[in-house]
């Protein structure tokens, strides 16, 4: 594929290669600088594989003040930078350019504090998702987002993206769990933004840093809330014989005044291809499956899924399954989460993220499969239903160039349509390269300039991830 | 004064940009409820959303509404009440405090971050927040978020624009996600804790699997000769049972509580929300956010200084509102130097104009946090027409 245009690498910073990695190298211990192409090449690329480009050298600071010495040594030089989690993104938000370097969280993986009295962790940026509720679990606490990418993921990516997860429909995204951070500026400057206390006076940084896609700084430390985990949780699966009626009943609990912890959609070709993988005991011979789950107390848990079935039976539910132990429980999420994995066992896939009103979604899914349809292409639905943010997994082959361009463009057409209907282009993996073009369909001129002159208030020069977001024309300085 | 009052977004543009050129300062008005919210700024003018009202979207299936910036808050909460549902962090009335009148609107709700004691579990007015529209200041309209809740598509200027306090903008319609209101509601009360032992209770009941969606804690003296420490639940009728149960269990070291439910304790947690407990006194008050376990250790060091401070504790012990004799720097001196060294910040939310203006009213920022605030209102107000001076000085 080669839809999404690159800037054209600066022949001037190529050039000068070997002065920048030598100034780089007195900056971070040796070990913290990767410049042989062997070693650059894992970081060519992120989670959007499709797209690839070999950095000019990849830096993995130890401490926040090296961060801060290779930015301020960057900006100086004029070297674009990539900043970089666990480059799990979808989007691309971590793919480099030739002439920039690439600057990786990945050493700053220390778990600072814990305080549960305070409820809050400090924690370095390179500290995965899972790693922070692995080190509150023995106490009962947890983080809540939880991105499908959990186990690699970091939290410094998180930020970056604003991560969602299926359980945000109670417990918020990123940006609601997020108390504070320490921002490296271009300039090398250290800034602590927030802390463990809320709501910060002055304009909220810490709400514009998160989802900012690392234009505006390289996030080195957070600190997160953590909760105190439910007494228990249960997955419950229900089988529709249709789409409709499981976006109908979705509406109706939430319209019951219940708010299950998770509410997630998947259609027929998802389920085929997650049971094959995680054998969750997925019923087969239904075209729409809900994974509704509750939380608290057996007694509590009971009856309130006593009244969401009650529901899903006036909406014509066929198949209720509860999970009776928490291995099976385990095996319900395990498939859901490895949706995209399992998926890409069986054929190349482009994943899209966009978010949608929920009650447009029967139309939606109708005009998603027709479009698809339309391409020869086929698609697999996986999505957060209670909040509308779709997943629909859209399966070509990448040895097929014709294919995969047909791939790239419809889904495409499927994002423009979720801003037609009153939703948004990504509701959780971000903007990146991949939905970069796409930007003047949801925003105006004059809402995209106001956007790149916040943008330009942290870096003027576009050095930071700079062939993200915006379009690559019409930029705008400060 | 010259007050501007369009009833629609081109009108509100138009205005914006015939004072462009001139830099007359336009102060930004509401229901005029909050107007002591703030630095006291210099305008000659104001523009007032008193003209765009109305709801404008509200889907309760899909848990959103949208409203004008000028709508009447009642009004939305009303609407949202009759469909079984509310804004999740219940937004604090400035009234009570102020001694103000007039209705105060959804829009200053999301200009100046309102929230109450939800916030401590379900976030305050800038989670909630999922879309606005305001005209910047070169007078052309902007639009960030919009009206589905997952949604990261460029970059947040929601939040941005949410505690802005009218100083980026003039908001012409905002959307909230929603959420359905509790079956039933019920306070656990516990009487003659010190601060300390209050706020651990708090702690302990906010490190529970029971969630607490409010959590408070008034000295001796606030509300009564005796301390009150409160829990609140709001759940399903029969988890209100169960987990109030669980929680005296768990708590049980501390006493055994009171089970309150009904008008009486709503009123209650009403003046808890809008620190009405300092109503039509002369005193000037202070909001002070910490870390829960700092916070009764800084009002101990306060009161060293400040004897006839009082004060009362919110957000599980993470919010103090502190009332001081107003006389002097309102404390100023005193609390910023208690909070500077553990963390937090102070905001100085009732005082006379000349106190306001001379000793700030939000924490200090830091250098590089004040080049950078800066940075970002001259990115949306150039000629510096919106509120000027209203958070800090030029700002």
């Amino acid at each position: 594929m080669s839809a999404i245009a690159f800037p054209v690498p600066d022949a001037g910073i190529l050039a000068r290669r070997d002065a920048i990695v030598a100034g780089l190298s007195g900056l971070v211990p040796p070990a913290s600088l990767i410049t042989s192409a062997d070693e650059r090449r894992p970081y060519e690329t992120d989670a959007l594989t499709a797209y690839r480009r070999m950095p000019l050298a990849v830096v993995l600071p130890e401490t926040t003040q090296q961060v801060a010495a290779v930015l301020r040594y960057c900006r100086d030089a004029g070297v674009p930078v990539v900043p970089r989690g666990a480059g799990t993104s979808l989007a691309g938000g971590a793919i480099p350019q030739e002439d920039a370097v690439v600057v990786g969280v990945s050493k700053l993986n220390r778990i600072r504090e814990i305080d549960y009295a305070n409820r809050i962790a400090r924690v370095e940026a390179g500290v995965t998702n899972l790693a922070v509720t692995g080190a509150v679990s023995a106490e009962g606490f947890f983080y809540a987002p939880d991105p499908s990418s959990q186990l690699a993921c970091s939290i410094g990516g998180n930020i970056g993206m604003n991560s969602g997860g299926a359980h945000c429909l109670k417990y918020g995204v990123t940006t609601n769990n997020v108390l504070g951070v320490t921002l490296v500026t271009l300039d090398g400057e250290i800034v602590e933004i927030g802390g463990g206390h809320l709501d910060s006076p002055g304009y909220d940084l810490l709400g514009l840093i998160n989802g900012s896609e690392g234009q505006l700084g390289i996030v080195t430390e957070a600190v997160v809330r953590i909760l105190r985990a439910a007494e228990g949780a249960r997955p419950v699966l229900f089988g529709f014989p249709t789409s409709e009626q499981a976006g109908a009943a979705v509406a109706a609990i939430i319209g019951a005044g219940i708010i299950p912890v998770a509410m997630e959609f998947m259609d027929k070709p998802a389920i085929e291809i997650c049971e094959a993988f995680a054998h969750a005991g997925y019923p087969m011979d239904v075209e729409a499956l809900l994974i509704i789950e509750v939380e608290g107390s057996d007694t509590e848990m009971d009856a309130q899924l006593a009244r969401i079935v009650a529901i899903a039976r006036e909406h014509g539910v066929s198949t209720v399954k509860e999970s009776k132990s928490a291995m099976e429980a385990a095996a319900i999420w395990k498939g859901r989460k490895s949706a995209f994995g399992a998926t890409g066992r069986i054929a190349d896939y482009i994943c899209m993220d966009g978010t949608i009103p929920t009650g447009q979604l029967p139309y939606v899914l109708k005009r998603m499969a027709e479009i698809v349809k339309g391409y020869g292409l086929r698609v697999a639905n996986v999505f957060h239903a209670g909040d509308g943010n779709l997943h629909p997994l859209i399966l070509y082959n990448c040895n097929d160039p014709v294919e995969a361009q047909k791939a790239e463009d419809a889904g495409m057409d499927i994002l423009k349509l979720c801003v037609e209907v009153g939703g948004c282009l990504t509701g959780e993996h971000g903007v990146g390269i991949e939905k970069r073009d796409l930007m003047t369909f949801q925003f105006n001129e004059a809402d995209l300039a106001q956007q790149m002159r916040v943008r330009a208030v942290f870096d003027p020069g576009w050095l930071l991830n700079p062939a993200k977001v915006f379009p690559l024309e019409g930029r705008v300085a400060a | 004064m010259i007050i501007h009052t369009p009833t629609t977004e081109a009108q509100a543009c138009a205005i914006v940009k015939s004072v462009i050129d001139s830099r007359v300062p336009l102060s930004i008005r509401g229901g005029g409820t909050r107007a002591g919210l703030g630095r006291p700024a210099q305008a000659a003018s104001t523009l007032s959303s008193a003209g765009l009202t109305g709801i404008t979207l509200y889907e309760p299936s899909e848990m959103v509404i949208a409203a004008r910036a000028g709508t009447p808050l009642a009004e939305v909460q009303q609407t949202l009440a009759s469909q079984g549902q509310m804004l999740p962090f219940e937004p604090m009335d400035h009234r009570a405090l102020y001694g103000s009148e007039g209705e105060p609107t959804i829009g200053a709700v999301a200009a100046c971050n309102i929230s109450g004691s939800r916030r401590i579990n379900a976030g305050a007015a800038r989670d909630s927040l999922i879309g606005v529209r305001l005209v910047n200041g070169r007078g052309e309209m902007i639009k960030s978020g919009g009206r589905v809740m997952k949604n990261v598509t460029g970059l947040d200027l929601v939040k941005l624009v949410s505690g802005s306090h009218g100083t980026l903008g003039f908001l012409t319609e905002v959307t909230f996600r929603v959420l359905p209101k509790p079956e039933r509601i019920a306070t656990l009360q516990w009487r003659g804790l010190s601060d300390e032992v209050g706020v651990a209770l708090l702690a302990k009941a906010l490190g529970s699997p029971f969630e607490p969606m409010a959590a408070a804690h008034l000295p001796a003296g606030i509300a009564g000769p005796e301390a009150l420490t409160l829990l609140r639940l709001e759940n399903f009728s029969a988890s209100i049972d169960y987990r109030g149960g669980e929680l005296a269990l768990l708590l049980g070291d501390y006493g055994v509580p009171d089970r309150l439910e009904g008008e009486a304790i709503a009123a209650l947690w009403r003046s808890i929300r809008d620190a009405a407990i300092f109503a039509g006194s002369r005193e000037a008050v202070w909001r002070l956010s910490l870390k829960p376990y700092d916070a009764p250790p800084a009002v101990a060091a306060i009161k060293r200084a400040l004897p006839a401070a009082r004060c009362f504790y919110d957000w599980g012990g993470g919010l103090v509102w502190l009332g001081i004799p107003g006389v002097g720097d309102a404390g100023a001196a005193v609390i910023r130097a208690v909070i500077q060294s553990l963390g937090g910040h102070a905001t100085l939310v009732r005082a006379p104009d000349a106190l306001r203006t001379a000793v700030g009213v939000f924490q200090p920022l830091a250098g590089p946090l004040m080049r950078l605030t800066a940075g970002i209102k001259t990115s949306f107000d150039p000629a510096g027409i919106f509120e000027p001076g209203r958070m800090y000085a030029g700002i």
